[in-house]
């Protein structure tokens, strides 16, 4: 099995991340949509490729693998990259206050 | 603030949850049982994240998916056991009655399904993907208990397992679908199928997916989850069968599952 091809089994979804991502935001955000800065292609976080380690998270568009969050947790941050979106446009989830 | 209305908390906390009963699935599939105080509510489809904190204060994070429907009385997760998992080995080993560990959720409002977006309702599993999708079935078997509501919303499911022994919920699968004739769920089982099988046999494909599907001018709603290449695969085929993609959420597990 190629390196590649180890690497796609891992894949998740961003929906998965969403237990990180709530300790950034104080809403939802897997149901946000994100602009990709790389192809303008505009996605539900929650329907990014995910790839998941103990250290965090990197969350690519499924349309050009650009990288457009990265999240991290350390002892002393939380750390988010989010120069791969250009922009995130999050919903009010239903019943919520807005 | 509980039922399937309720909102997805803006705050998510840590919450510690007390085992209530355990229930074994299959050989390596248990079932937990919950009490967990201030529990927001959710909707089908949703998870949540365990943590567990060793005595040295080494701690390990997991997802799992909610398996009860959001009206059930307590909240409930089914967990594969991984051979190389480090939560999945203790949460379906030592862990027992009365044990406590903590977790945060519900989470993810993007993979979840709720009466009221409609249907019909096709849902494609493999293995411990059933989890969040039999949430699904039993909300949708809960909130629709008159039979014209349920024939409005049909619902089928087709559900890969490798051996006959490996299908979770295989009883209340089929009592599910010998008390609701709109309900419909196909078994393929691609390795040790019992002597007598006569279904499916081989892992999903396109042309078996046209054959459970409704026609994509119907409009179901799909939601497929196991592992992250047959999840990858069935999604591409719906959508070359012609289902429009907007309608088909997925969530992977990975190579074989979650940890």
């Amino acid at each position: 099995m190629s390196e590649t091809m180890g690497t796609e089994a891992w894949r998740l979804d961003g929906n998965a991340a969403a237990g990180l991502l709530s300790e950034m935001f104080a809403r939802d955000v897997t149901i946000a949509q994100a602009t990709c800065a790389g192809c303008g292609a505009t996605k539900t976080i929650g329907t990014l490729f995910l790839y998941a380690h103990e250290m965090g998270a990197v969350l690519r568009c499924p349309g050009c693998d650009n990288v457009v969050l990265r999240l991290s947790r350390t002892h002393t941050h939380l750390w988010l990259d989010a120069s791969g979106a250009r922009s995130i446009a999050i919903p009010f989830a239903p019943g919520q206050p807005t | 603030m509980t039922g399937p209305t309720a909102a997805p908390s803006a705050r998510i906390e840590w919450r510690s949850a007390t085992v209530r009963k355990v229930i074994e699935e299959t050989s390596s599939v248990r079932t937990l049982v919950l009490d967990v105080p201030g529990w927001p509510g959710h909707r089908a489809g949703q998870h949540v994240d365990v943590r567990l904190t060793a005595g040295d204060g080494y701690q390990a994070q997991r997802s799992y998916s909610i398996t009860s429907a959001p009206l059930a009385p307590h909240v409930a997760l089914t967990i594969e056991r991984l051979d190389d998992g480090e939560v999945s080995s203790y949460l379906c080993g030592e862990l027992a009655k009365g044990d406590v560990f903590e977790l945060r959720g519900p989470i993810g409002g993007y993979f979840q399904w709720d009466v009221s977006d409609g249907g019909p309702l096709l849902l494609v599993a493999g293995g411990s993907g059933i989890v969040p999708l039999m949430a699904m079935l039993r909300h949708r078997s809960m909130s629709l208990p008159d039979t014209a509501a349920r024939h409005a919303l049909p619902a089928r499911l087709l559900y890969s397992s490798r051996r006959w022994s490996d299908i979770i919920f295989r009883v209340e699968l089929d009592q599910l679908v010998g008390a609701d004739d709109t309900a419909q769920v196909t078994h393929t089982v691609t390795r040790e199928p019992p002597p007598d099988w006569t279904g499916f046999r081989r892992r999903i494909d396109r042309e078996m997916l046209s054959q459970i599907a409704w026609p994509p001018d119907e409009k179901p709603r799909v939601f497929i989850c196991g592992p992250t290449p047959l999840v990858e695969s069935a999604a591409t085929e719906l959508a070359a069968l012609g289902h429009d993609p907007s309608l088909i959420k997925t969530e992977r597990f990975g190579p074989t599952g979650t940890g």
